[in-house]
């Protein structure tokens, strides 16, 4: 009954939560988790990057301009440019958008197709759970980048396939973790009640048990941006990702890190940077949320 | 099967018929191919019928497999074997859909007022919910209007619909409880421990109002409890089980003045009497020993091993549930 009473807690204090003004709410946040807000702080600016990308770059990120190759960041060129002289902040603005598209595009259907799955799974229990855990198993014994690497290997490259390969990785973690709550909340009297009422799966699957999974499921979907914007750049990187001249942060790393990494060594730096504090701003923030939602490490 | 021909429903007016219920649980090991090493006969072969308008009360210890019992009748478990009549249609053969028109005809009233609403939704919405899955009230604004008249019938305030179940105390919930099974106009409910969980004065309060509500839509219930005496007050008929199996049934107050099963009688007899002078000179009946396990349970009478008046013969013969006296019925060979 532990887990009962620990899933009604959160719930309630969620909606506890709702009532007060947002300042109040960002305050709070703020003062409880200091670096979780530092990662939320990371996450807005990437995003207001991405958006905002055609005011922000001083120049076009894909104009090559030979006459201007391996500038060092000076007053022209901020951050420096590259090997075809493409102004390097540009490109890392620009490149925002790849990233933070791929990353929630991946993250958002792996994570809701994952959510439906464990649930359903835990929900029907039995042998199709049995089944299911099993084809998951299997899903799961393939590190991410592998699993990623041998689904771009069979589709191609390209910025929809590399979606793809990173979502289907995703869908067994979230499905798994989802699922152990489900559990607990299967057993749960308002569910007999539904089932009682005659609600058809779907409508018990999606309006009564999902909603209560939101705790974890949140933290999987924080976590799983971060982790999309590093595979992304890892594919992009192995040139299994998003193909030039398209601006991405991986592909970036590739053209700077072999050839240049001691005559221009800002060509790798900068996106290195970028990658590092995007993940970072992400896991922050997805940790955050799960010490905020988690009851137990809230009163702490 | 001698039950099932005893325990004829000569009379019409039979709502619900139990023949036989057996639900036994298996226990399995081994994580990748679950083998099944046993089984919790958490209940064992009951009988019994409830007439229309009759509140039938059951009653025993916890673990006897009452709860499991009313679940069966809600087809949230699928019965081991034996057969579930609900005005003489068997609920074990039906489907999804061809449960829907009986799901609702049957409802429940659940334990934990906590547990049993889902935290995300507001009370408005959880009772307009069933209306709309039974398509009760097509159009939105005559659901709306039930809900509140639904939650003024529970004795809430109207402007409850808003809030979420958190909001509210655990009588109010469970009159959120009630109120939810009685949106889909049901003829037959079934109280799991309905008050068990809440206070004395509130417990009062919400058998007083499943009372009314009795009188006022014509309503059958399976009150089952583990206190007598709210069972006493609110029931016509009382069964009482022990470890999966039916001891005694009999009228409310015959079944109180003059149990005959042994485990009756020492049932009753631990239910205090708010008397200092008559409860310090009464003798207890003491139960000795634990309750055996259901996975294992005693041959011959289940009760024989913590009985009284066991003899040798209570080990080896299984007794009969017999009528002893007209709608008197007990388990017991040596009474």
């Amino acid at each position: 009954m532990v887990t009962t009473s620990e899933i009604q807690v959160e719930a309630e204090t969620e909606e506890l939560l709702e009532k007060k003004s947002v300042f109040f709410h960002l305050k709070t946040f703020w003062r409880q988790q200091p670096l979780g807000a530092i990662g939320g702080v990371i996450v807005l600016l990437m995003i207001a990057m991405a958006i905002f990308a055609p005011f922000l770059a001083p120049y076009d990120p894909e104009l090559n301009a030979f006459e201007f190759m391996l500038v060092p960041p000076d007053w022209q060129f901020f951050l420096g440019t590259d090997q075809f002289g493409r102004d390097m902040l540009s490109r890392l603005i620009y490149g925002a958008r790849t990233a933070l598209f791929v990353g929630f595009t991946a993250a958002f259907i792996g994570a809701f197709t994952g959510l439906v799955l464990g649930v359903g799974s835990a929900y029907f229990g039995g042998k199709i759970d049995i089944i299911f855990q099993r084809i998951m198993d299997v899903f799961m014994a393939f590190p991410l980048i592998i699993m990623a690497l041998a689904v771009v290997a069979v589709l191609g490259p390209g910025i929809e396939n590399v979606i793809i390969a990173i979502t289907i990785p995703f869908i067994p973690q979230c499905a798994r973790v989802v699922r152990s709550t489900a559990l607990s909340i299967r057993e749960i009297p308002y569910i007999d009640a539904a089932r009682a009422l005659g609600y058809s799966h779907i409508r018990i699957i999606l309006r009564h048990m999902a909603p209560n999974v939101m705790a974890p499921f949140l933290i999987m979907l924080t976590a799983f941006v971060g982790q999309a914007i590093l595979l992304e750049a890892s594919l992009s990187y192995l040139g299994l990702g998003v193909q030039e001249p398209t601006p991405a942060w991986g592909l970036m790393l590739q053209g700077g890190a072999e050839e240049y990494v001691e005559s221009a060594p800002w060509v790798a730096i900068w996106p290195g940077i970028a990658i590092s504090l995007a993940v970072f701003g992400f896991n922050l923030f997805g940790d955050a949320i799960r010490d905020m939602l988690d009851p137990r490490l809230r009163s702490q | 099967m001698s039950m099932e021909n005893t325990i004829k429903s000569s009379d019409s007016d039979v709502l619900v018929q139990v023949k036989n219920l057996k639900m036994h649980f298996p226990i399995t090991e081994g994580a990748l191919i679950p083998q099944v090493v046993g089984h919790v006969k958490a209940v064992d072969g009951v009988s019994f019928d409830i007439r229309r308008g009759e509140t039938l009360g059951l009653v025993g210890e916890s673990g006897c497999g009452k709860t499991t019992t009313g679940r069966c009748i809600l087809q949230l478990e699928k019965a081991t074997s034996g057969n579930i009549l609900y005005d003489s249609v068997n609920l074990g053969q039906l489907d999804r859909i061809g449960m829907m028109p009986l799901r609702q005809r049957i409802q429940v009233i659940f334990q934990d007022p906590f547990s049993s609403l889902n935290p995300r939704m507001k009370i408005g919405e959880i009772i307009a919910e069933p209306m709309h899955v039974h398509n009760i009230e097509a159009d939105n604004r005559a659901r709306e209007k039930r809900v509140l008249e639904l939650l003024s019938v529970c004795g809430l305030n109207p402007k409850f619909a808003d809030r979420y179940p958190h909001e509210m105390s655990g009588g109010q919930r469970q009159r959120v409880g009630i109120a939810r099974a009685l949106a889909v106009r049901p003829e037959f409910i079934i109280c799991d421990e309905a008050v068990s969980a809440l206070d004395v004065s509130i417990q009062a309060q919400v058998i007083n109002l499943l009372e009314d509500l009795r009188d006022e839509f014509n309503l059958t219930y399976l009150f089952i409890a583990h206190d007598l005496s709210v069972v006493r007050h609110l029931c016509h008929r009382v069964a009482v089980m022990y470890l999966g199996k039916m001891v005694e049934l009999a009228d409310c107050d015959e079944l109180y003045d003059n149990p005959i099963h042994p485990y009756t009688k020492a049932l009753l007899s631990a239910v205090p009497i708010p008397d200092p002078t008559i409860e310090k000179g009464r003798k207890h009946q003491m139960v000795k020993g634990e309750i055996p396990s259901p996975i294992n349970p005693p041959s011959g009478c289940v009760f024989h091993p913590r009985c009284i008046s066991a003899t040798d013969g209570c080990s080896k013969a299984i007794p009969e549930f017999r009528e002893v006296k007209p709608g008197h019925w007990v388990a017991c060979t040596e009474v």
